[in-house]
């Protein structure tokens, strides 16, 4: 097995290419810090690159198969297996699709719960991509744990962040991965106060460390890399989304969830095992942190504007993928103030959870996974039990961009060290934290130049 | 005598056991306890060498391993031979959860058409290539301990490291849930509420949470060492607990690929069938799923 660093360059004519085709192979085995195996293929004739494809190779697990015949209730648990890394985010999008089959209508302390376990998710699975996966990165470590030999301080706060999302997950769903207190209609116990409180103490120490966490990120080097993205997400005039909005974008969408079929659609790409999704009047597009906070800034808490001002962080910059660290740490303090705010409220006055009946439907959930957007669709027969599903996650969605992320990142590293172009095209691909559960992790980079 | 242990200090500080962790088909999830282990993270670096752990580190170090983790399973011709390959770098070879351990929950394609599975997901069928089935990590090769669960417990994954890091064998309970259960002084769901629970079957490791929050064990730790899945579920469909159907369907969820579990599920799906062909479905549907736990005022 080749070590990931390796770098080979091969210089020749390739057999049965046009004559005076010229082949260049980088090759970097197990692009690591990221969930997936992917490679990555150049095409360039002079300074012209022709063609980028980033392909994935995920063992399929066919999920949305499997799904058919089982009972509603069922959905939210099983498909939390499709990632360890965002299970909430599953489980909410299942649930969600389920109470709007059947027409179930949530209090507003079930909602604020629900948004409560979504914070501890934000903040675990962003606190473990700034410092353990994306920071090593911008300061030339292999991983976190060399970084702490340098950063003591930085990366065990970083762990001491991670945990107190955590422990939030585990106080309301019962367990971090792949919690066991959600289900449709609401939980199947409502959280003690007294016991939620105690969580007042850490989330106002994760606050300070996630602003120290900020001003930490702004200081690293970003390339001067700009794209004009059309970035989807959720809006909501009231409050920064996470479980409920409209999806909006900066090109003229504006569509409720149940509509999202009609305006986006999946295309299988040649030779991969996962599927890109495409809006279907212009293409790409990109969802996530980046996305969410290029068109909810104005509704985020005083203080983490502030925060944000305070390191001259503005919207527009989210047009840079490599400061989606940033992003990533301002939604991470966000959380904690959100999660600080919904604990002090909270005083498990009303049921866990709503009463049903079962009838047959369909159901469309939608919620702002950490990585962004994740859709799912149920089609439930007057048995409860599931007859068609369909999941879209925030990875498939961003994979196209990605593609042409790296594409213009070739572009405008083209003569730079082999070093150099290997390093940012992994780090291209790690602004999306992408979350391809898969076998093996690989990037290869095969550039066929024209130039003899 | 003295000289003679720091010395073995010394060695021991310079050559540190060499750690792998492999991914196969999985959520991420089980190896993410290891990362999730906020507070003993940095301590096990200091006498662990994390030699190969693509999720979390472009630092590579050659095999042999002393100890390799392995989660997520076979479903892929690519995969049934590199798991060979890791075998053979590994002095120990553990696997960690229910996919690595029994297949996961997308081992439900054993029974059932894959390629049929297949059209239903891609719309280019011919471009994925997998195996029809999904299969544990000991179809293949040597396992010397396999650690339960979806995900595992990562006190349980800490005690197994450091037992096979020691030499020895890992203390972990083989019981059933209901004696952790009882222990933790949980008032039974079962007992009290009337709710399906498979706590009497399940390998104990999670805590006991659904109990404690006021759901059935659905079976996601799999069958504790002496499971007789279809005694409970024939008390839980006589005791008008759970449906024929509600039993099958548990039985076939993340622990499907075992044999136990899996043999007693078809009968209770034959049942099932038998009693819709008589009419008999709703009384047999009568305690159904978590549905019907909705009816009950939660405490
Ligand atoms: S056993 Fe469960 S938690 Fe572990 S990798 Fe498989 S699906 Fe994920
Ligand atoms: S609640 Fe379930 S696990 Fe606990 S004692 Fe009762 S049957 Fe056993």
């Amino acid at each position: 097995m080749s070590s990931d660093s390796e770098i080979k360059i091969k210089a020749g004519i390739r057999p049965g290419a046009q004559s005076g085709l010229k082949t260049r192979t980088i090759k970097v085995d197990y692009l690591a810090r990221v969930e997936g195996e992917g490679s990555l293929y150049i095409r360039t004739k002079g300074q012209e690159i022709e063609e980028v494809q980033f392909k994935i190779f995920e063992p399929p697990r066919y999920f949305e198969a499997l799904l058919r015949g089982r009972d509603l209730t069922e959905a939210c648990d099983i498909t939390s297996r499709i990632c360890g890394i965002c299970p909430i985010a599953y489980q909410m999008s299942a649930v969600q699709a389920m109470e709007s089959a059947l027409g179930i209508e949530l209090t507003n302390e079930i909602c604020e719960l629900r948004r409560l376990i979504f914070c501890g998710e934000w903040i675990e699975s962003h606190t473990l991509h700034v410092y353990m996966l994306h920071a090593p990165d911008f300061l030339g470590f292999e991983d976190a744990i060399t970084m702490a030999k340098k950063y003591p301080k930085v990366v065990s706060q970083g762990l001491q962040l991670k945990k107190i999302g955590n422990d939030l997950m585990k106080l309301v769903g019962g367990r971090e991965i792949h919690p066991i207190n959600v289900k449709v209609g609401g939980f199947y116990k409502l959280p003690d106060p007294s016991q939620l409180r105690k969580m007042l103490e850490p989330l106002k120490q994760a606050r300070d460390i996630a602003a120290e966490t900020v001003r930490f990120v702004a200081n690293l080097e970003f390339p001067d890399f700009e794209r004009d993205y059309e970035f989807v997400s959720f809006f909501h005039p009231k409050e920064y989304p996470i479980n409920s909005g409209r999806i909006i974008s900066n090109r003229g969408l504006d569509i409720e969830v149940p509509s999202y079929l009609d305006h986006f659609q999946e295309l299988h790409v040649a030779r991969s095992n996962a599927l890109h999704s495409v809006l279907k009047e212009r293409g790409e597009y990109l969802v996530g942190p980046l996305a969410r906070y290029f068109h909810n800034e104005a509704r985020l808490p005083e203080n983490v504007r502030e925060c944000a001002r305070d390191i001259n962080f503005e919207v527009k910059d989210c047009r840079n993928p490599f400061k989606s660290i940033i992003v990533r740490s301002l939604e991470i303090l966000f959380a904690c103030e959100e999660s600080l705010r919904i604990i002090e409220a909270y005083s498990a006055r009303g049921p866990a959870f709503v009463n049903y009946e079962v009838k047959a439907g369909i159901g469309h959930g939608c919620t702002e996974a950490p990585r962004g957007l994740l859709y799912h669709r149920y089609e439930i027969g007057s048995d409860g039990k599931i007859k068609e599903a369909k999941i879209i996650p925030p990875t498939s969605q961003n994979q196209k961009t990605i593609e042409s992320d790296l594409f213009e990142v070739v572009r405008h590293y083209f003569s730079s060290s082999e070093n150099e172009l290997r390093h940012r095209c992994e780090q291209t691909v790690r602004n999306y934290d992408p979350c391809i559960s898969c076998a093996t992790h690989f990037l290869k980079i095969e550039r066929e130049d024209a130039n003899p | 005598m003295r000289k003679k242990s720091s010395q073995a200090r010394n060695n021991r500080a310079k050559i540190k056991p060499k750690l792998a962790v492999w991914k196969f088909a999985s959520c991420d999830g089980c190896q993410l306890s290891l990362l999730d282990c906020e507070d003993e993270l940095l301590g096990i670096a200091e006498i662990i060498e994390i030699a190969n752990f693509a999720e979390a580190s472009r630092h590579v170090l050659p095999g042999p391993y002393d100890l390799s983790l392995v989660e997520g399973s076979i479903t892929t011709s690519h995969d049934a031979d590199r798991i060979k390959d890791v075998r053979n770098q590994s002095r120990h070879l553990v696997t960690i959860g229910a996919c690595a351990t029994s297949g996961g929950v997308q081992a439900l394609r054993n029974y059932a058409r894959e390629e049929e599975y297949r059209k239903y997901v891609y719309a280019q069928p011919d471009y994925i290539s997998a195996l029809a089935t999904s299969t544990p990590i000991s179809n293949h090769v040597k396992v010397d301990f396999e650690l339960q669960g979806c995900p595992i417990n990562k006190t349980q994954l800490l005690e197994v490291i450091s037992a096979f890091l020691h030499g020895r064998k890992p203390n972990i309970n083989s019981y059933s849930e209901c004696v952790d259960c009882k222990l933790d002084g949980n008032v039974c769901v079962m007992v009290a509420h009337g709710t399906p629970c498979l706590g009497p079957i399940t390998h104990a490791g999670c805590g006991s949470i659904c109990p404690r929050f006021n759901r059935g064990c659905y079976g996601c730790y799999g069958p504790q060492d002496s499971s007789n899945p279809r005694a409970l579920g024939d008390w839980m469909v006589s005791m008008k607990r759970a449906s024929p159907d509600f039993v099958s369907r548990s039985l076939q969820t993340y622990y499907t690929g075992n044999k136990t579990f899996h043999e007693a599920s078809e009968d209770f799906q034959k049942n099932r069938e038998k009693a819709e062909a008589l009419g008999e479905t709703e009384s047999l549907v009568g305690r159904d799923t978590d549905r019907e736990d909705t009816n009950r005022k939660d405490t």
